[in-house]
């Protein structure tokens, strides 16, 4: 099932798409089901997770013991392909602005290593401005979105516990994991201070779903894409390789999408893009055309869209494209627990991720930052890589070793028996929270750089604003506070003040940008109506982040995956009433 | 992967056995390979991008990055900071200097305070016993790495002319810890048990009760348990 080579008359599609992530992924999967011929343009190779493995891996696999490179920021068994920068396609940042753009090159994007949490927005997220005067009100509410969620769970899979929760809505969940031990540490301190603590809601099978996949055997290696059971959520095993087999799906792998084609009424005919194995241009045709190539890179395609009709770029009249780019806050502090030093051995890896997790739990009116955070949580006996006891010098002077007090630094049989004492006592913590999106932060096209396929590139314009760095504030004193209650030490992220914002995390680190083509009620201050449908060409939709009104403190995938899986239908009925 | 254990997983229907196949095969011929030296030049067996392998193919085209008298110093202070015991084997054995000529490689910062390192305990050596440091005889050596390897004893900071050397042996230290743990006879020696397909029950009951912790009854009631029959 390699990728297809396209004839320079290729056949029309009923649909093209640009990008393979969730986003991609949920549309060519409905469409494809649906029966439509549905051709899918994605930037990277033809990754496939049955072949490309770097699962149960050990640490001396990698000559580099999975330490990151520029390939692989995340680490050396990490799936993701590229990340803050690709070699020949750059972007720029205005002066005295920040924005690190990631961006992954494969089949399935991001979803091959995301962090597989799995939060449904609740019925005040798509409401803020009328709670708060701040960003804008979605298009939909809650309900409109419930069932579709419904679906997401039912059809991909998700676990998780029902809490009844006011702005945290109960799901269809297969069952969590138990706590680790650092975890149940994590929940008293946490708890003390206030912090609700309830068991974390990710995409990962902990029980049988389908006959196409197998359940969760528990390696801790989510990251690296459930290449063995297939029993996290990604793209590419939970999707597209499912869509192929409708034979209704073609994937052009190794293309690198230029413009959406437009024709003298101004709609949408197809996407021209470059083949990078052949570095020749192709062009392909479809009656509908769905971006989903990330946030800013549907929103790079519209601006570089231009054409009589769309002189500002396409479904871009508005003047909103690129603008009200947001991503995730973020602030991290961690240590260890002394008393877990010396500790038994056993497999704890788990999921790939946190069993617990902490909703945002307070009252905004009461704060002086406007927006929550959720916080995620780490530690215990995992996997050595790279960076393993480094620094061992400030550890083993500090603290009695088996009940003996040594020297700082040293070597030998009795630096062996530290590093084994140390091992499995880190615990760390990170808030993830909502900004607001603002018509300052954008990205737009930079008039003079191009990438090397000769494409227009973005230049970015992005500062945090008090409300953010507040809310970082905050997350830094209650991650005190926890940690202080559980006994911890915290020997990392402890120091940060005004002067570093709290810690909080450079725009985009969080990689969970969105907002640069939203959905909205008026044509003039949205791109898209509540369909993800482009106002001003009305076979154009986007359905990935970029449709994003605001996101919460939710990580966006599974409301990508519902949006999309709602648009996707829509396109179905529409073409059915012959209005596509 | 274990193929008992596989199997195993297979039978209860948790792994797909298409990627099995291939996940045990470049696994097979890892263990073959890997209890050379020079392992840490072998080929990738994990999956890499065409531009990453390519990469991956110009680094190890480079050749060695110290020369063979710095490798014999890495070696002897390598085995000085993690000697075989009555646990686990030698860093020297566990390949931590093969790994060390890689990873300066990899990552260029190290590759200057590595062997400007070597050559200052060289000149040191030579200033108090007249000869290099691995021509020195072991107590000699361990009375120059006595004067580096403690970086908060007295005569550190009394006398600054030490700091590069206790600079560079704190590096050397990280880089032979980190090389040694995440080798086969590190990780073996450390206890790491994951990696491996398995099922995850809680905390074990001694465990709980040595920490004076307990899963709450709703915990008990909704979280996944597997039982001795699918396991």
């Amino acid at each position: 099932m390699g990728d297809v080579q396209v004839k320079k008359q290729p056949k029309k599609y009923d649909v093209v798409i640009v990008g393979s992530g969730a986003g991609g992924g949920m549309a060519a999967y409905t469409l494809a089901n649906a029966g439509l011929e549905v051709c899918m343009i994605e930037a990277g190779p033809m990754y496939d997770p049955q072949k490309n493995i770097t699962q149960l891996k050990n640490p001396w696999d990698s000559p580099r013991r999975g330490a990151s490179t520029k390939f692989r920021p995340f680490g050396d068994f990490d799936a993701c392909y590229w990340g803050w920068s690709i070699d020949g396609e750059p972007y720029t940042k205005k002066e005295g602005t920040q924005f690190d753009w990631w961006r992954a090159r494969m089949l399935g994007g991001r979803t091959n290593h995301w962090g597989r949490i799995s939060l449904r927005f609740g019925p005040k997220d798509f409401k803020r401005r009328s709670i708060d005067g701040l960003g804008e009100d979605w298009p939909i509410g809650y309900d409109d979105i419930k069932p579709y969620y419904d679906r997401v769970d039912k059809l991909i899979g998700v676990f998780g516990t029902n809490e009844g929760l006011e702005n945290d809505p109960d799901g269809i969940f297969l069952p969590p994991p138990r706590p680790r031990l650092h975890e149940l540490f994590l929940k008293k301190g946490a708890t003390e201070a206030g912090v609700r603590v309830i068991p974390s809601r990710l995409s990962i099978l902990t029980q049988k779903l389908n006959e196409d996949r197998g359940v969760c055997f528990f390696c801790g290696q989510c990251n690296r894409n459930c290449s063995m059971a297939k029993a996290d959520f990604s793209s590419p095993n939970v999707l597209i390789y499912p869509a192929l087999k409708t034979g209704k799906l073609t994937v052009l792998a190794n293309s690198m999408a230029r413009e959406v084609l437009t024709n003298n009424e101004g709609l949408a005919t197809g996407v021209s893009y470059v083949n990078k194995e052949d570095m020749q241009e192709y062009q392909v045709e479809g009656r509908v055309v769905i971006l989903a190539a990330s946030a800013c890179e549907s929103a790079r395609l519209l601006l570089n869209s231009t054409s009589t009709r769309h002189e500002n770029g396409l479904a871009n009249n508005s003047n909103v494209v690129g603008k009200y780019l947001h991503d995730s806050t973020g602030a991290a502090l961690g240590g260890f627990i002394p008393t877990l030093f010396g500790r038994k051995r056993y497999n704890e890896d788990g999921v790939g991720g946190a069993h617990i997790y902490s909703p945002w739990w307070l009252d905004n009116r009461k704060l002086d930052f406007p927006r929550g955070y959720h916080i995620e949580y780490w530690g215990g006996m995992g996997q050595p890589s790279y960076g393993f006891n480094w620094g061992i010098e400030k550890m083993n002077g500090k603290y009695p070793v088996n009940g003996q007090q040594k020297e700082a630094g040293g070597y030998g049989a009795s630096l062996k028996e530290d590093n084994r004492f140390f091992w499995g006592a880190s615990v760390g913590m990170a808030g993830r929270g909502e900004a607001i999106p603002v018509e300052s932060n954008y990205c737009e096209i930079d008039p003079s750089v191009v990438d090397k396929y000769g494409i227009p590139v973005l230049r970015f314009n992005f500062k945090w604003s008090e409300n953010e760095i507040r809310q970082a504030r905050h997350m830094k004193q209650t991650f005190k506070e926890i940690m202080h209650n559980m006994g911890a030490v915290i020997t990392w992220g402890g120091d940060d003040d005004a002067s570093n914002n709290y810690g909080l995390s450079k725009p985009g680190e969080i990689i969970h940008e969105a907002g640069t083509v939203r959905m909205g009620n008026d044509p003039k201050r949205s791109a898209l109506n509540k369909y993800s449908q482009a106002h001003d060409c009305k076979n154009l939709f986007c359905v990935d982040g970029g449709q994003f009104v605001s996101q919460a403190d939710k990580n966006i995938t599974w409301t990508i995956l519902a949006l999309s899986m709602r648009a996707s239908e829509y396109i179905i009925e529409e073409m059915k009433k012959q209005n596509l | 992967m274990d193929r008992r254990q596989s199997l195993k997983l297979i039978a209860t229907g948790a792994i797909a056995s298409g990627a099995l196949v291939a996940g045990c095969a470049t696994d097979d011929k890892k263990d073959k390979k890997a209890d050379t030296p020079a392992a840490d030049k072998r080929e990738f067996t994990t999956d890499r991008s065409p531009e990453e392998a390519e990469f991956e193919r110009a680094l190890r085209a480079k050749g060695a990055f110290f020369s063979p008298h710095e490798m014999a110093t890495i070696t002897v202070l390598a085995d000085i900071i993690i000697p075989r015991d009555n646990v686990s084997g030698s860093a020297s054995e566990a390949g931590v200097p093969a790994f060390m000529d890689f990873i300066v490689q990899d990552m260029p910062q190290h590759q200057t305070p590595m062997r400007g390192g070597l050559r200052w305990m060289d000149t040191q050596s030579i200033k108090r016993f007249g000869k290099n440091f691995v021509e020195c005889t072991p107590a000699e050596r361990i009375t120059l790495v006595d004067l580096i390897a403690y970086p908060e004893r007295e005569h550190v900071k009394k006398d600054k002319k030490l700091a590069p050397g206790v600079a560079f042996f704190s590096l050397m230290r990280n880089l032979t810890v980190t090389g040694f743990y995440t080798s086969e006879i590190g990780v073996k020696d450390l206890g790491y048990a994951g990696n491996r397909p398995n099922q995850w029950n809680g905390v074990p009951a001694d465990v709980l009760q040595q920490y004076n912790v307990s899963y709450t009854e709703k915990e008990i009631k909704e979280c996944v348990q597997f039982t001795d029959n699918n396991g």
